[in-house]
């Protein structure tokens, strides 16, 4: 177990390194003269530009040149510097400031998927083939294969808009009502999934011997669903909506934009918009970090929940 | 009796009643008719309401994107701003939106844009994932080894972030340059699952004894790869590229729809359903109508994967 984490730490450290060099590479390498692009329109002093070049050591040339600076660009991200945006804003600040918001909307679109999915998801697998079954099979079909960048539009203007059942948009500081629609919006997709995957291992799992050994022991039907087969059905759902939550906190750009919550992927949104370059680096940066710890994270529960997974 | 004998008996008592449905002769008993893998999933296929349903729509959407003209008599670029959220009428069915422009000839020309795109990408990951499938499948030992961590951590990567990443370095608004950059962004990202298919195909297929035939009879590497194992991993291959070119549409117009996909000229569902966004206070149709577009594509094109694709698992029989 021990030698599993430290294998797939190493891991970890090849893909982040791995990232950081094509992200570095595409946002910063080979795009002209950096300090032009930085003064742009304006002319640059002589002194400035002899000062920038120093301080970003641009003079260094080549391979060398190039490993230097990303290696520099690589340190001040462990140290948690990721630099100032175009607006003059420290990134880490826009960050600090954000990330309560997005964890705040993960989370409650996870509980959406949980309550939701879990609990369809194990009425549908003991009634397989049944008329409940087959039309979550429908809705969930249509979950998985309606775009977010409809999804959310169209929800935020039927319930937002026209029937007014929900706050269109969420203000600066968004409250729990405000998030709910866009928390229901954004777990919509885990839903789905993590219906399915219920579903198709508590069906999978009630055909097991050791279901026909309860059965013929005697117990109840309610008591072989809940302890002996859920116990057993939730591994997989579990692993995948720790991965989700990796996934909702990285991935609620679209949905963060269209109903304007003041979190981290809305920040990508309006980096993206206003092509401010250090905030969309700076952002994408951190969220693949997010990204591989919580890959990670989750691998090490698989191997805990599961005992029948020994990693060497 | 097992699940399978029952299904066994009911196939035979099918194949007694023969064509005609009548109660066999003794001499059809005899001969049972021996069903291919493909002859058995096209007899699924067929009578799969969904399969139909959305080949009908793939269908609707190709003649779309070929012949526009067929659909809407409007120029989906003929904007009058005195139109402006214009109410529908003879001559728009869906009305205008905000710049004045036919929502639904927009819609109806947005579509050339979104099945290029995708039918692109699904050809470039398709060519890229047979390559790297096959070497790994193939070569296995070392080949394999590398290809499959370089799949391991391709598959690692966030697909939107990476697009956005990637995007933003492409500074042309030309309008070609930017739909083949969304392609290559597309399929470089989007090719591992379906590399990973036929790398599983080809490690079945090369095990079978016509390969080794083929090679007794001393033909080389290459030809053994290309006439002998390909053709076997083509299908799954052009089931599981189904699905990704719904899912690569869908990516495409939410990279247009964040401003980062393809740009003005070009019509995409995506730019359209986020300027019909913003103005939905005033009129939803713009709105509603590249969304409907949009979902029923995507849609059309997982459902036509995912119907051929069970036809073809032999384990849901």
């Amino acid at each position: 177990m021990f030698r599993y984490i430290l294998r797939r730490l190493l891991q970890m450290v090849l893909a982040f390194l791995g990232t950081t060099l094509i992200v570095y590479a595409l946002m910063f390498a080979g795009q002209g003269d950096p300090i032009q692009a930085l003064a742009g329109e304006r002319p640059v002093t002589e002194a400035q530009r002899a000062y920038l070049t120093e301080k970003y050591h641009l003079d260094a040339t080549g391979i060398g040149g190039f490993f230097y600076r990303y290696f520099d660009y690589v340190r001040s991200l462990l140290q948690g510097d990721l630099g100032q945006s175009l607006t003059g804003r420290q990134i880490g600040d826009i960050l600090q400031q954000a990330w309560p918001v997005t964890v705040k909307l993960a989370l409650i679109a996870l509980a959406v998927a949980v309550i939701f999915g879990v609990t369809a998801g194990v009425i549908a697998g003991i009634r397989r083939a049944g008329i409940f079954d087959n039309s979550t099979l429908v809705l969930t079909l249509l979950v998985l294969g309606i775009p977010t960048i409809v999804l959310a539009p169209l929800a935020q203007y039927f319930l937002g808009v026209k029937w007014q059942l929900f706050p269109p948009t969420a203000g600066a500081e968004p409250n729990f009502y405000a998030l709910l629609l866009p928390g229901i919006v954004l777990g919509s997709l885990s839903l789905a999934t993590a219906l399915r995957l219920t579903r198709t291992s508590v069906a999978e799992n009630l055909r097991a011997d050791y279901v026909r050994t309860a059965r013929s022991k005697g117990l109840v039907k309610r008591r072989i669903v809940s302890v002996h087969v859920l116990r057993n059905s939730l591994i997989p759902v579990v692993t995948f909506l720790g991965v989700e939550l990796g996934n909702l906190m990285s991935g609620a750009i679209i949905t963060e934009g269209v109903f304007n919550i003041p979190g981290v992927g809305f920040n990508l949104f309006r980096g993206i918009r206003t092509e401010d370059g250090p905030l969309v680096v700076g952002i994408v940066s951190v969220l693949v970090v997010v990204y591989l710890v919580s890959n990670l994270l989750v691998d090490v529960l698989y191997a805990v929940l599961d005992p029948r997974i020994r990693y060497e | 009796m097992s699940d399978f004998e029952t299904v066994a008996a009911s196939e035979n008592q099918a194949a007694r009643r023969g064509p005609s449905g009548e109660p066999g002769t003794p001499n059809q008993v005899g001969q049972q008719k021996v069903r291919s893998l493909a002859g058995d999933a096209w007899r699924d296929l067929r009578r799969n309401p969904i399969f139909w349903l959305s080949l009908l729509l793939v269908t609707i959407i190709s003649l779309m994107a070929i012949v526009p003209g067929l659909f809407t008599p409007n120029d989906p670029q003929d904007c009058l701003l005195s139109r402006q959220n214009a109410g529908p009428s003879g001559s728009a069915i869906f009305g205008y939106d905000f710049q004045g422009c036919d929502t639904f000839s927009r819609a109806v020309y947005g579509s050339r844009a979104s099945l290029l795109v995708g039918a692109l990408s699904a050809l470039l990951t398709g060519v890229i994932a047979l390559v790297i499938g096959l070497l790994s499948g193939y070569f296995g030992r070392w080949v394999d080894a590398v290809l499959s961590r370089l799949i391991d951590i391709v598959l690692g990567i966030p697909l939107l972030l990476a697009a956005i990443v990637l995007l933003k370095r492409v500074g042309s608004d030309n309008s070609n340059a930017r739909i083949f950059a969304v392609v290559f962004v597309l399929a470089i990202l989007g090719w591992t699952t379906a590399a990973r298919v036929v790398r599983s195909s080809v490690i079945t297929a090369k095990e079978q004894d016509y390969v080794a035939a083929a090679r007794m009879l001393g033909a080389g590497h290459g030809r053994i790869m290309l006439r002998h194992i390909l053709p076997n991993s083509l299908a799954p291959a052009i089931v599981v590229l189904t699905i990704a070119l719904g899912s690569f549409i869908a990516a495409e117009a939410t990279l247009s729809f964040l401003g980062i996909g393809l740009k003005a000229p070009t019509i995409s569902w995506g730019q359209d359903i986020d300027t019909g966004r913003i103005h939905m206070r005033e009129s939803a149709t713009p709105l509603l109508v590249p969304s409907t577009f949009l979902a029923l594509t995507v849609l059309a094109f997982i459902m036509l994967g995912d119907a051929i694709r069970d036809a073809f698992d032999p384990k849901l029989r």
